[in-house]
């Protein structure tokens, strides 16, 4: 946003520096105005390309599965139907879904992002035997790929007894997230360490010195890695592919899918995108509200790479 | 008095510390590196499910190389790649365009982004929808200028190029964002010394745009290798067997199969070892390889 409006006042000052010379100016502009003329159109036409899918998912969503069988695309139907967003409800146990993966991303984010802020803090501010060792022994996890972990994962939670129950996935993830805690011991390391000695000689414990004076600090770093993580439980896929098989312990996703493999057979598309499209709004909440963390954390990630 | 008191504080840290990192050491330990050290023994053996482990040696890794299915899996996420260097070129395109300071730009950015905040499976499913071979928006569209229709994610050609095209669309946004990033981070001045020396835009960007934005094409690179070599979702979804003749399966998705659909869990993890090594070289060789042309 800041930096869309400095850009254009730059641009704005450029056009009328005089010491380029009236004519040089002049034709400068014109030549810039038509390029900034057709990219802009070309932009547009290509944001809505992207944007078109979107669009045919509402617009087959509002449709009876007769209405979808036309030989060419019919964008806005006629009639209207909305009965498909009740039918969702009745058809598969969607709430039931929606409930699983909260439970999923409020217990690991709650307890994950603590243990994670904690052990950032550590690895920041107290000194102990090993400190760079360790650190850069968490740091090596984030090369292991998941698919080489699902396995062992798998017979250690068949041994556990906690196949098709939410566990296998909560509880690996609510110990800490290696990334996030790689990010926010770089945010720490960029906090003074003064304010440190101060609450120690304050008579502050540690704890309280990470819980009353750490953790308001790096706030907005977290919020932003919490946001990604958020995405990331949401969007969880193979986890509840291998672990969850009856229908009422099923997080949202793997019960979508389902339930598109169920209906497809039917040709029923209409309740297939009212159902996915359904599935995706908490997403979507969560990017709208917290949108300008999100593009900040794009870039943190982009800068620090 | 508080020299003293200051210093027991001290002894205390180290203990404290401890504490403080136990829940991301016990990950570590039960989870992560555990695991994987396990699963190393594991693809030694026979193992399914039910039977018990025998020691086979490296039987499973010879059976691997020898399988026409994980060779067609190992084809098939090669190509797979080829999707980053397409994704690459349009969003450094969108992003130089996205640069000029032209208005609208957060409407722009905001729906080139979209795909990347959305559910994966409710996109693939989309996705899965808009490539029906009848009544899909695909084909609809290629119809109304004159091209037959392509039955998509049934036909051994155009699976993975659809795949592909998927893919492509879902990670423009977060490819484009960075390169946003990265281009308000050159310097003015640059061009400016440039367009005084009479260069025109393609001279610009071949001799100031492009080198200086290969640190972040790097980036991108090797993260998007390290994605696409395990793409799974969209393959399990739009293609439940494998694609006509086998021809979309992913090393992931073969990897799924053994292990959780034919319970080979010996098997599976001998080439679930196989796939974490090839990231690991492949990756370590893009580091390599970055003194070439990355611009420092």
């Amino acid at each position: 946003m800041k930096n869309d409006t400095t850009n254009v006042k730059e641009e704005v000052n450029k056009g009328s520096n005089k010491s380029s010379g009236p004519r040089r100016t002049l034709y400068k502009s014109t030549s810039k105005k038509i390029a900034d003329v057709t990219i802009f159109t070309l932009l547009s036409i290509f944001s809505i390309t992207m944007v078109l899918p979107f669009v045919w998912m509402i617009s087959t969503s509002l449709k009876t599965p007769i209405q979808t069988r036309t030989s060419t695309p019919e964008w806005i139907p006629d009639p209207i139907v909305w009965t498909k967003y009740v039918e969702i409800w009745e058809k598969a146990p969607l709430l039931t879904g929606f409930m699983n993966s909260s439970i999923y991303a409020i217990v690991v984010l709650a307890f994950g992002t603590f243990f994670t802020a904690l052990g950032a803090f550590a690895f920041s501010k107290l000194n102990f035997p090993g400190r760079e060792k360790i650190f850069l022994g968490l740091l090596g996890t984030m090369m292991i790929p998941f698919p080489a972990l699902m396995i062992p994962h798998y017979i250690l939670f068949v041994n556990l007894g906690w196949i098709d129950s939410l566990l296998p996935l909560i509880v690996p993830a609510m110990l800490g997230n290696v990334f996030m805690m790689f990010f926010l011991r770089q945010f720490m390391n960029g906090i003074s360490d003064e304010i440190i000695e101060a609450a120690k000689i304050d008579g502050s414990g540690y704890f309280g010195i990470f819980w009353k004076i750490m953790l308001p600090m790096i706030k907005p770093a977290i919020a932003a890695q919490v946001i990604l993580w958020f995405m990331g439980i949401w969007n969880d896929y193979v986890g509840p592919l291998i672990y969850l098989h009856s229908p009422r312990n099923q997080t949202l996703p793997l019960m979508i899918a389902n339930f598109n493999a169920f209906y497809e057979i039917q040709n029923d598309f209409p309740l297939i995108m009212a159902a996915s499209l359904v599935s995706m709004i908490p997403l979507l909440v969560v990017f709208f509200a917290f949108q300008r963390y999100f593009v900040e954390s794009m870039n943190y990630a982009g800068v620090k790479g | 008095m508080a020299t003293q008191g200051l210093s027991r504080l001290n002894r205390k840290e180290k203990w404290i510390a401890f504490i403080f990192i136990f829940p991301l050491v016990l990950q570590f330990v039960l989870f992560l590196f555990g695991p994987l050290i396990y699963s190393f023994y594991i693809s030694m053996t026979d193992w399914n499910i039910f039977g018990t482990a025998t020691f086979i040696g490296f039987e499973n890794y010879i059976n691997m190389i020898q399988n026409d299915r994980f060779w067609r899996a190992m084809g098939n996420t090669a190509f797979y790649l080829l999707g980053i260097p397409i994704g690459l070129a349009i969003s450094m395109v969108l992003a130089v365009w996205m640069n000029r300071g032209i208005p609208g730009i957060t409407i722009f950015r905001f729906l080139i982004y979209l795909p990347v905040v959305s559910s994966i499976v409710a996109i693939t499913i989309l996705w899965q929808w808009m490539y029906n071979y009848e009544f899909g928006l695909i084909n609809h569209l290629l119809n109304s200028v004159g091209i037959n229709s392509v039955n998509w994610l049934n036909n051994r050609d155009w699976v993975k190029p659809a795949i592909i095209i998927l893919g492509i669309w879902r990670g423009l946004g977060v490819s484009t964002i960075f390169y946003l990033a990265a281009l308000q981070n050159i310097p003015k001045s640059l061009y400016e010394a440039a367009e005084i020396d009479g260069a025109n835009f393609l001279q610009k960007f071949r001799h100031i745009t492009a080198p200086l934005l290969t640190p972040m094409t790097f980036f991108l690179i090797v993260t998007g290798v390290i994605n696409t070599m395990q793409i799974f979702v969209e393959i399990q979804i739009m293609t439940p067997a494998g694609g006509p003749g086998y021809s979309s399966a992913s090393i992931v998705f073969y990897i799924w199969q053994e292990g959780f659909q034919y319970n080979a869990l010996g098997y599976a993890s001998a080439a679930s070892w196989l796939l974490g090594l090839m990231i690991f070289v492949i990756t370590i060789f893009n580091f390599a390889m970055q003194k070439k042309w990355v611009h420092q």
